[in-house]
C-alpha cells in the first residue's frame, strides 16, 4: 500500500524521485524486514522480561555462536531462492564438506590454511554440479537438490567409514571457530566469519551484477533471457557461491566440535530455507533480502535459546519455530495480497 | 543517441528502412508465413493489421530473432540483416514492444531499462549512480514521466509501456516494432503514446505499429500493409484508405458460397441472462441473453475478452458488477462449481490443459463432473459409470475402442467429444464452448456443428466463442461481437457477414478516438 502512493505521488509531481522513494529503494521489499526486525525485538523483550538470564552478554554471544552454521547457510541459499529456485542439499552437503576438511587436514595431512580452502571450494564444486543439473540438465531445482541431498549424505558416511574424524594433529584447527577475539568474552572467531560472511553476502547481493541478476531472473527469467542476459551461466553461478557459504558452514560446523561428523546436517537445509522465508524471502522468486535472512536466522536462534532458558521442553520449541514460519509467510502473503 | 537529430542527406538512395523480401515460414502443419514482402520507408509509421492467425506475430518474431525464416531475407538500410537473438536485433537497430511486456516487476524503472548492459564501477561492481544518471537523462530526452527507482510491478500497464519504449529506445532503435501497444491504454494514455511515437520519428527511423483498432490508425500511420493467411492482402497509403477496404482485405474478397444454419427448431425461454457484467481487469457492461434451442455466437479478435466473459459468468474470475440470472432467477456464482450445479458447463480452448484428463481413460473423464453421483458410500461404482460412459460414446459418436482407452490416444474431434459428453452427464443444459473446433480436422468439424445444432434442438442453450468467422456463420443463430472488453453488436445470422463482423470487431474505439 506505502510503496504504491508513493510511486503514485511520484508521477504525479515530477521526474525527480521523492526521498521517500529513495528509502524504498535502498530496501526493497522494507516492510516485511521491518516487520522481521520488529518481531526479534519483540521477541527478544519477551524473554528478558521471563528471564533474567536471558539478555547477558554470555547469553547473547551463545545465541550468535547457534546462529553461525545455519545462518551461513541461509545468506547463501537467499541467492538461490531469490532466483525461484531451491537448494535441499545444503545441509547435507555441509556435513559432506566437514568430512572432506577432515580428509584433506587428518587424512592427507595438508596444512591448516589449504584444507579450509580446499574444503569451501568443495562446497562450491556441490554448486556447481548443482547448478548444472538445474541450469543446463533442466532438472527442476527440488528434484536436482534433493538427488544432491542424498548423495552429499551417503559419500560424507562412505568417505569416513561412518566414524567421526577427529582433528588430533591439527589442534588450531578448532580456533577458527571457537577461539576468543575479544578480549574478556566468549566471543568467537566463528561469528567474525559470520559477520564477515554476511557483509560479503550483502554486497554481492545488492552492488554486483551476480546480485541484479539474481532478482531478475527470479522477477521473470524469460524476460532476462530476452534482454540478453546468459540466464543459462548466471543460474550455473548462483549455486556455485551457494555453495562457497556451504563449504565455509561445513568447515565451521566441524571446527566447532574438532571432528567431521559424517552424520546429522538433515533437516538444517529446511532450518535455513526456514530463516529465509521469515527474513521475506519469496519463494516465489524476485525478492527478498540479506539484511532480511540475517534476521530471520537470529529470531530462528533467539527462539531455540530463549524457550530453552525458560525451560520449554525441546519438543516444544521446534512447535513454536513451526508456529513462527506459519506466521511469518502469512502476514508477508497479507501485505502482498494488499498491495496488489 | 542521435535518434532525434534530423540527418543531413548522406542516405544511401532508394534503399528502405527495412526491407522483407519473400519471407516464409512453417511449423508442423502449417505454413504460418508465404512469401510475405514489406517494406517500412525512412520516417514512416506503417500499420500492419490481420485477423488472428494472419502471420503478424510469426513476422515479428522473425524480424526480432527468436525464429529464422525458411526462405526470404531481411534488409535495413540496404544491408542484410540477420538477427541472431532479441538482444541481437536490438544491437542491430530493431526493437521490438511485445503485447506481453516482457519487464521484471520486482526491479525499478532503471533496472530494467539498463538490463544486461548495467553500468559498472569495476569488474562486476555496480555503479548505481552512473546507472540513475544514464536513466534520468534518457527519461529527460524523451520526456516521460517515469520515476527511474519506482518498482515495474507497482506502476500501470501504460507507465510500464513507457518503461519498454524507453529500453528499446536507449539502444537508439532504428525500427521500433510495436504489437496492440494501445490494447490495454485508456484515451489520454493512447494519445501519450502517439506523440512518443512522432517524437521517435526522424528521417533515420521508422515503426511499425501492429493494431487491432483501426479507427485509431490513420491518426498515426502513414501507410498500411494487410496480412492474410500468412500471405501479402495488400498494401497502401493511409490516406487514400478506408476501415471498410481494410477490412475486406482482412477477410479476403473471395467470399465462399456460405453455409447457413438450420434455423432454430424452436427457440425457447432465456437460459442465461448476463446484466451489466463488468471485471476488474477488462470487461464493461457486458449484457446478452442466451435462449434455450438456439445457438449464440461470440465474435472478436484476440484480446477482445470472449474467454474472459465466459469465466466471470461461471465463477472462474471475479465479477466487479453485474447480475446473472439462471433459467429467470438472479444467481450468484462465485466458483465454477456453482456454475456447474446451476447447469452451465464451460469447454475451454485449452482443451488438453483444461478440458479432459489426457492421462485417464474415457469413462473417467465422463464421469468426472459427476464423480459424487456414481459412488456408494466411499467406492466409485465403476460398473455405472462404464454403462453412463458407453451411453454417450454411442449418442455422440465417439470413436474409442473401449471407454477404458486413455483419451491421449484419441482424436481431437473425439477428446472433443468427450469433454461435451462430461457436461451432458452433468445435465448441463447451458452450454459454453471455447473454440471448439481449434486443432480439430475438417471432417471433424462438421460433425461438432452437427452435434452443437442437435444440442440446441434438444432445448439446451448453446454459446459458441470462436475466432473463425465463417464458422459462426455456418454455426450460430445469433452473433455477439465483443471489443475491448465490450459488447459493440449483436448481429442475426442473416444478416452477418464476415465483413460486418471484422468491423464491428475492430470499431470498437470509434467514437472514443474520433
Amino acid at each position: 500500500m506505502m510503496t504504491q502512493t508513493a510511486t503514485k505521488n511520484d508521477q504525479a509531481s515530477s521526474t525527480e524521485p521523492s526521498r521517500f522513494d529513495h528509502l524504498k529503494q535502498s530496501a526493497r521489499g522494507s516492510i516485511q524486514q521491518l516487520l522481521a526486525f520488529a518481531s526479534l525485538i519483540v521477541i527478544i523483550a519477551v524473554f528478558s522480561f521471563l528471564s533474567p538470564h536471558f539478555l547477558t552478554a554470555n547469553n547473547l554471544i551463545s545465541i550468535l555462536t547457534a546462529a553461525t552454521v545455519t545462518g551461513i547457510l541461509a545468506l547463501g541459499t537467499t541467492f538461490v531462492i531469490i532466483t525461484g529456485g531451491i537448494d535441499l542439499s545444503i545441509g547435507t552437503g555441509m556435513i559432506l564438506c566437514g568430512v572432506m576438511t577432515g580428509v584433506f587436514l587428518t587424512y592427507w595431512g595438508w596444512p591448516i590454511w589449504l584444507g579450509v580452502l580446499a574444503a569451501i571450494a568443495f562446497g562450491a564444486l556441490i554448486g556447481f554440479i548443482n547448478g548444472i543439473n538445474v541450469s543446463i540438465l533442466g532438472i527442476p531445482p527440488f528434484i536436482a537438490t534433493l538427488g544432491m541431498m542424498l548423495i552429499a549424505s551417503g559419500l560424507s558416511l562412505v568417505i569416513s567409514g561412518t566414524r567421526p574424524i577427529y582433528f588430533n594433529d591439527t589442534p588450531a584447527f578448532g580456533d577458527i571457530m571457537n577461539l576468543p577475539i575479544i578480549p574478556g568474552t566468549r566471543f568467537p572467531l566463528g561469528v567474525a566469519f559470520f559477520i564477515a560472511a554476511m557483509v560479503v553476502a550483502w554486497f554481492l547481493l545488492s552492488k554486483t551484477v551476480l546480485g541484479r541478476y539474481t532478482f531478475s531472473i527470479g522477477s521473470n527469467e524469460a524476460a532476462t533471457q530476452l534482454s540478453g542476459v546468459n540466464v543459462r551461466k548466471w543460474k550455473v553461478i548462483i549455486y556455485t557461491v551457494s555453495g562457497l557459504f556451504v563449504g565455509l558452514a561445513g568447515v565451521l560446523a566441524a571446527s566447532r566440535l574438532s571432528s567431521a561428523q559424517p552424520t546429522g546436517g538433515l533437516g538444517l537445509e529446511l532450518e535455513a530455507i526456514a530463516a529465509v522465508v521469515i527474513g521475506g524471502t519469496s519463494l516465489a522468486g524476485g525478492k527478498g533480502s540479506i539484511i532480511g535472512t540475517v534476521v530471520g536466522a537470529l529470531i530462528m536462534a533467539v527462539l531455540t535459546n530463549g524457550l530453552r532458558i525458560i525451560s520449554v521442553p525441546q519438543e516444544w520449541q521446534s512447535v513454536a519455530v513451526g508456529i513462527v514460519i506459519l506466521a511469518a509467510v502469512y502476514v508477508d502473503m497479507l501485505r502482498r495480497r494488499k498491495a496488489a | 543517441m542521435s535518434t532525434t537529430t534530423p540527418m543531413n542527406g548522406a542516405r544511401e538512395d532508394h534503399a528502405p528502412l527495412l526491407a522483407v523480401r519473400g519471407a516464409s515460414k512453417a511449423f508442423p502443419g502449417v505454413q504460418a508465413l508465404g512469401n510475405v514482402d514489406l517494406t517500412v520507408k525512412h520516417g514512416e509509421v506503417l500499420a500492419l493489421v490481420g485477423e488472428n492467425g494472419a502471420g503478424k506475430s510469426t513476422l515479428m518474431k522473425l524480424l526480432s530473432g527468436i525464429y529464422t525464416p525458411d526462405t526470404g531475407k531481411f534488409e535495413l538500410n540496404g544491408e542484410a540483416f540477420e538477427p541472431s537473438s532479441p538482444k541481437h536485433a536490438q544491437e542491430l537497430g530493431i526493437s521490438i514492444i511485445h503485447q506481453e511486456l516482457n519487464l521484471m516487476p520486482d526491479l525499478t524503472v532503471a533496472e530494467n531499462i539498463f538490463i544486461g548492459r548495467e553500468p559498472r564501477r569495476a569488474g562486476f561492481v555496480l555503479s548505481d549512480k552512473e546507472l540513475r544518471t544514464q536513466t534520468v537523462e534518457l527519461l529527460q530526452r524523451l520526456d516521460l514521466k517515469l520515476n527511474p527507482d519506482a518498482l515495474v510491478g507497482s506502476l500501470s500497464v501504460a507507465q510500464q509501456q513507457m518503461v519498454e519504449i524507453a529500453k528499446a529506445l536507449s539502444y537508439d532503435a532504428k525500427v521500433l516494432i510495436m504489437d496492440e501497444p494501445t490494447a490495454a491504454l485508456n484515451d489520454a494514455e493512447v494519445a501519450t503514446l502517439f506523440d512518443l511515437i512522432r517524437r521517435f520519428i526522424s528521417p533515420e527511423t521508422g515503426v511499425i505499429y501492429i493494431s487491432h483498432r483501426l479507427p485509431e490508425l490513420p491518426q498515426i500511420a502513414d501507410s498500411i500493409a494487410v496480412l492474410r493467411d500468412g500471405e501479402n492482402a495488400g498494401a497502401a497509403s493511409m490516406a487514400e484508405t478506408s476501415n471498410s477496404q481494410i477490412v475486406a482485405l482482412m477477410v479476403g474478397r473471395e467470399i465462399k458460397v456460405e453455409q447457413r444454419p438450420q434455423p432454430p427448431a424452436k427457440v425457447g425461454d432465456v437460459a442465461l441472462r448476463v446484466d451489466g457484467l463488468s471485471t476488474a481487469t477488462l470487461l464493461k457492461d457486458i449484457s446478452f441473453e442466451a435462449r434455450r434451442g438456439e445457438i449464440l455466437g461470440f465474435s472478436g479478435l484476440m484480446g477482445a475478452g470472449r474467454t474472459e466473459l465466459a469465466r466471470a459468468i461461471i465463477g472462474a474470475d471475479p465479477m466487479t458488477s453485474g447480475t446473472i440470472e439462471v433459467n429467470g432467477t438472479a444467481k450468484r456464482i462465485p466458483n465454477p462449481a456453482t456454475a456447474a450445479d446451476l447447469g452451465i458447463g464451460y469447454l475451454s480452448e485449452d482443451r488438453k490443459g483444461l478440458g479432459v484428463l489426457v492421462e485417464r481413460d474415457v469413462r473417467e473423464n465422463i464421469a468426472l463432473p459427476s464423480l459424487k453421483w456414481f459412488t456408494r458410500g466411499p467406492v466409485v461404482d465403476m460398473r455405472r459409470m462404464d454403462k453412463a460412459a458407453r451411453e454417450h460414446v454411442e449418442a455422440l459418436r465417439i470413436k474409442t475402442p473401449s471407454t477404458t482407452q486413455v483419451v491421449r490416444n484419441l482424436s481431437g474431434g473425439n477428446q472433443q467429444k468427450i469433454a461435451i459428453a462430461k457436461w451432458l452427464e452433468h445435465h448441463s443444459d447451458i452450454l459454453i464452448f471455447d473454440e471448439p473446433t481449434r486443432g480439430i480436422d475438417v471432417g471433424a468439424k462438421e460433425e461438432i456443428y452437427g452435434l452443437l445444432q442437435q444440442l440446441a434442438d434438444e432445448g439446451k442453450a448453446i454459446i459458441v466463442i470462436s475466432s473463425d468467422l465463417p464458422e459462426l456463420i455456418r454455426l450460430a443463430h445469433r452473433i455477439a461481437v465483443m471489443a475491448d472488453g465490450r459488447l459493440t453488436a449483436t448481429v442475426p445470422n442473416e444478416d452477418a457477414t464476415q465483413e460486418t463482423l471484422m468491423e464491428y470487431a475492430t470499431h470498437a474505439t470509434t467514437e472514443a478516438v474520433a
